[in-house]
């Protein structure tokens, strides 16, 4: 049980932080959306999203941010596994799953429903 | 009267300035909140029923999510949830998909490759993008510090 309670308010913190950013400047979506990715990817190089992940679960994993923690924790066994090379290598190939998931289901999704009209 | 969502926001923003903010940040927190503990429902399914290891849940969980976000914006109700809930449907990876099943679906009647395909990554790709190139270089810069002294990130 304490582990949905931790996923809702760290999740919800996190989507919270990003409302600030929406609603007290003007930052667009795909802005928060790139800078919450490279924060995951800063935090997920220096080690410290995982404490994150440990703490909150989904809360943690969910929001975009986690993504980019993904990123990092790939790129960095990449050079552990293959060296420099690795380095290009391993975020993409930790993050595989998700980014062809939304190229695959996104790119059906578009071909079968169409915008409601306004 | 009619008017733009600008200018509806603007004139909300001159009416009440601080409970907008307030409700919107509960939206945001509320909506963001739940989307993840499905999340970790979901995982808990994967780790538990399935017997997936952490990583291996992880990755099926934002698959599974992935797939949620882009057919409920196929069905058009994750936009009207994303109205109220900001910044709750934009961050979790839903809104991820969402951000590539929205405009696709727009762009689809200016044909299935330039139309739809492209763009699917209007904001995506610059996701994408910063996000690897962010990855790259810490990789890199591990790789460096792995000769001072054993890489100790």
């Amino acid at each position: 049980m304490m582990s949905y309670i931790n996923a809702f308010w760290v999740g919800g913190l996190i989507c919270a932080a990003a409302q600030v950013l929406i609603d007290k400047t003007k930052l667009t979506p795909g802005r928060i959306l790139v800078a919450f990715v490279v924060i995951g990817v800063i935090l997920g190089g220096l080690g410290i999203y995982d404490k994150l992940v440990d703490y909150a679960g989904a809360g943690a994993t969910v929001p975009i941010v986690g993504f980019g923690n993904v990123l990092a924790k790939g790129a960095i066994k990449g050079v552990n596994e293959h060296g420099i090379l690795g380095a290009l290598m391993g975020g993409a190939e930790a993050a595989a799953g998700g980014i062809s998931a939304s190229i695959v289901f996104g790119f059906l999704i578009a071909l079968i429903f169409n915008p409601k009209s306004k | 009267m009619k008017l733009t969502n600008q200018e509806y926001q603007e004139y909300l923003n001159k009416k009440s300035p601080d409970s907008t903010l307030l409700k919107d940040l509960l939206w945001a927190f509320v909506v963001g909140g739940l989307i993840c503990v499905i999340g970790q429902a979901i995982f808990d399914i994967y780790k538990n029923a399935v017997g997936l290891s952490d990583d291996m849940a992880r990755t099926a969980v934002s698959v599974t999510m992935v797939f949620i976000g882009a057919f409920l914006t196929g069905i058009n109700v994750y936009g009207k949830l994303a109205k109220h809930a900001g910044g709750g449907t934009l961050v979790p990876i839903t809104g991820f998909a969402n951000a590539i099943v929205s405009p696709a679906m727009e762009f689809k009647k200016e044909g299935l490759v330039l139309g739809l395909a492209s763009k699917m990554f209007v904001i995506a790709g610059p996701v994408l993008v910063y996000g690897i190139t962010a990855s790259v270089v810490v990789g890199v810069i591990y790789f460096i510090m792995s000769f001072f002294g054993g890489g100790g990130i």
